[in-house]
């Protein structure tokens, strides 16, 4: 798991780097090269979104132990994504539209989950014994709430720069791109393994508890 | 089985086993486990490690239909104050699928004393009142096992003795009943035998002798000794 | 005893209460028509209301009075343990799912009929010539808020600080419905007359987001009760 920490690191290292070396992107400029890590990382926060959900539902149906912990560390890492794509966006928006905020289908969905998700992270502190099944549920509605809330706001407005924009990258601008998606996922991984860690270590030391207190 | 609540664990290792007219009387001091244990017993909650067989099959196997055998009364009453005392029988017959539900229910009326005020709303009963109109609840559609949690509370003397004679004869019918009491000397006269919880272990009250000398020697005997 | 049947037995249980007691329909009411008139001091500007307003002002009224009547229908049943009867009753256990969002759907209806003309009547919109679609679309947009509520308010039953948490879990969940029913009843209330085609629209994603969560919450309710 530490390689995979270390691999994610290093690639995070050296993308500054490759993004300088891409070519600048004629309309926008320098501050287009944002776009390295805003989309990455929205990107991920909507993978660990979906593995949120379908966690939820095996703890749901399986009572699987494990199933809870990815369950619980991705919805923790959906928020942490979540927060870097909200403080991002702005400031692309700012240069690129004239204005921070924007109701654009992207912008709102992403908002959208990362108040779900957020409001996943309360239940779990407040809500008491019983918490861990009830947020396995709103993760799992939260991530069948994805295409409504896109459905819904892509039919109200739509100024976003539209999904053919990675595509059609040009050579360079696309090395670097998907190079920061590949570090990003990577961390990710790293994160949720390490999440996962201390949540078995917790469940051990309660195991351990457990036996001296039987004594 | 056991049974845990995130870093608490509610029962340790807890076996038993429950025939035809028996009668198990639990008894303990609170927060021993004795609620959390007629819960799982009533498939509210699922034992975290463990499993609880009903003739042999799990309550996944038997389906919605087992839920039909079992009388169960929370350490609530379970009424809706807002309806009358026939109201909350009617409804709760028919949830249950109580068969000629009329005569039942005059029947349960009449058993709990309440013939006379049949047509109040809940909320101006007693809290007497309420528990005899919970028991006859929960023994309304004539189920085989029983999960009562302290039956006796709010019950005075005279309540308490045919409530005594209820289960009793139930016992004897062939049902198989659990119940939890701080009173001694009422689970006594229906218990076949006595299970003593203290925080989430399970151990027998064997012997002879009054319950209440057997359960302080056991009470003894755990604590520790400095 | 079968599903339907069951889930029947607890709605109409629940409406011989809420008939004595009358408390959920009072409080929501006023509370919806309190909402409505506290965004009308807010929006309007020279004795005229901005255009276009009536129909947020609508739904945010159904909202917010729509997490007050799940509170309170679940702690009637929470009150005196009267929930985990229902649980134990021999039916398949979504039914009590069922019967509760159908006393849901009532009760939030019944408070939408009162906020939409009283609506109408303060924000200068004709709610009688689109009467028939605004009446679909508020079932729609109900029924899908009430879906989700009903899952949440019942699994919030057991919860500590259960009264904050409902509204902080369940208007992010129904971003979708308060959109679609927003844009359809705005669309449906258009000055120049309702147009249909956009609220066409709105309507097919209201009842895709029914149809879902309806399902989803079925397929969850049992494992998400058990304690």
């Amino acid at each position: 798991m530490n390689l995979v920490l270390l691999a994610a690191a290093a690639m995070f290292a050296a993308a500054p780097w490759l993004i300088m070396r891409a070519p600048q992107e004629a309309t926008m400029g320098l501050i287009q090269k944002i776009f390295y890590f805003h989309v990455p990382a929205a990107f991920t926060m909507f993978v660990s979104a979906f593995v949120s959900g379908i966690a939820g539902a095996m703890y749901l149906f399986r009572r699987s132990a494990r199933a809870e912990r990815v369950c619980a560390a991705a919805g923790e890492l959906v928020v942490i994504f979540g927060a870097i794509v909200l403080l991002t966006g702005p400031i692309w928006a700012r240069k690129a539209w004239g204005v921070w905020w924007q109701w654009d289908a992207r912008l709102t969905i992403t908002l959208v989950m990362w108040l779900i998700f957020v409001a996943f992270l309360l239940l779990r502190k407040y809500g008491g014994p019983g918490s861990e099944t009830l947020s396995a549920a709103v993760a799992l509605f939260g991530m069948a709430n994805v295409p409504f809330v896109y459905w819904s706001v892509n039919i109200w407005r739509t100024v976003h720069p539209t999904t053919n924009v990675v595509p059609s990258l040009g050579p360079g601008m696309r090395e670097a791109f998907w190079w920061c998606v590949s570090a990003y996922l990577l961390f990710y991984v790293a994160l949720l393994a390490a999440r996962m860690k201390l949540e078995e270590q917790r469940a051990a030391l309660d195991e351990l508890h457990f036996e001296v207190g039987a004594e | 089985m056991s049974r845990r609540f995130g870093r608490t664990r509610a029962l340790h290792d807890v076996s038993l086993t429950c025939g035809p007219g028996e009668a198990l009387a639990l008894v303990g001091p609170n927060g021993a486990g004795k609620s959390t244990l007629l819960t799982l017993l009533s498939t509210l909650g699922r034992p975290t490690s463990g499993a609880i067989l009903f003739d042999g099959r799990s309550a996944a196997a038997w389906g919605p239909a087992l839920r039909a055998r079992f009388g169960v009364l929370g350490h609530d009453v379970s009424l809706y104050p807002e309806l009358s005392a026939r109201e909350n029988l009617t409804f709760f017959g028919r949830l249950f699928g109580a068969p000629d539900l009329g005569s039942r229910v005059q029947h349960a009326l009449a058993s709990a004393g309440l013939e006379k005020r049949a047509d109040a709303p809940v909320a101006t009963f007693s809290r007497g009142m309420r528990q005899r109109l919970a028991i006859e609840r929960a023994l309304l559609h004539g189920p085989d096992i029983l999960l009562f949690d302290e039956p006796f509370t709010g019950l005075d003397e005279s309540a308490s003795e045919s409530l005594i004679a209820r289960l009793a004869g139930a016992r004897d019918a062939g049902a198989c009943i659990l119940f939890s009491s701080h009173d001694f000397e009422h689970a006594e006269r229906i218990a076949t035998r006595v299970a003593r919880l203290d925080a989430g272990r399970l151990s027998w009250l064997s012997g002879s002798g009054p319950l209440r000398d057997r359960y302080r020697q056991a009470e003894h005997r755990d604590s520790p000794q400095l | 005893m079968k599903i339907l049947a069951a889930a029947w037995l607890i709605a109409r249980k629940d409406f011989t209460i809420e008939a004595r007691s009358r408390e959920i329909i009072a409080t929501a009411a006023f509370f919806a028509v309190a909402c409505v008139l506290v965004f009308a001091f807010s929006l309007v500007r020279e004795g005229r209301a901005p255009e276009g307003v009536a129909a947020g002002v609508l739904w945010i009224g159904i909202a917010f009075s729509g997490t007050l009547s799940l509170a309170r229908l679940f702690e009637r049943e929470r009150a005196h343990d009267t929930l985990r009867t229902l649980l134990l009753a021999p039916v398949e256990r979504p039914a009590v799912y069922l019967g509760k969002l159908l006393a849901v759907v009532m009760l939030m209806a019944a408070v939408g009929a009162v906020l939409l003309p009283f609506t109408g009547f303060l924000f200068d919109q004709g709610v009688i010539g689109a009467a028939p679609g605004l009446a679909l679309v508020m079932v729609l947009g109900i029924l899908g808020y009430a879906a989700v509520g009903t899952l949440f308010a019942a699994m919030l039953g057991r919860s500590r600080s259960r009264d904050v948490l409902l509204p902080v879990l369940l208007y992010p969940m129904t971003v979708p419905v308060l959109i679609a029913g927003v844009r359809a009843t705005a669309a449906l209330l258009d000055a120049a007359g309702p147009d249909w085609a956009t609220a066409r629209l709105w309507i097919g994603v209201l009842a895709a987001f029914d149809a879902v969560f309806v399902t989803l919450a079925l397929w969850t309710f049992e494992a998400v009760m058990e304690e």
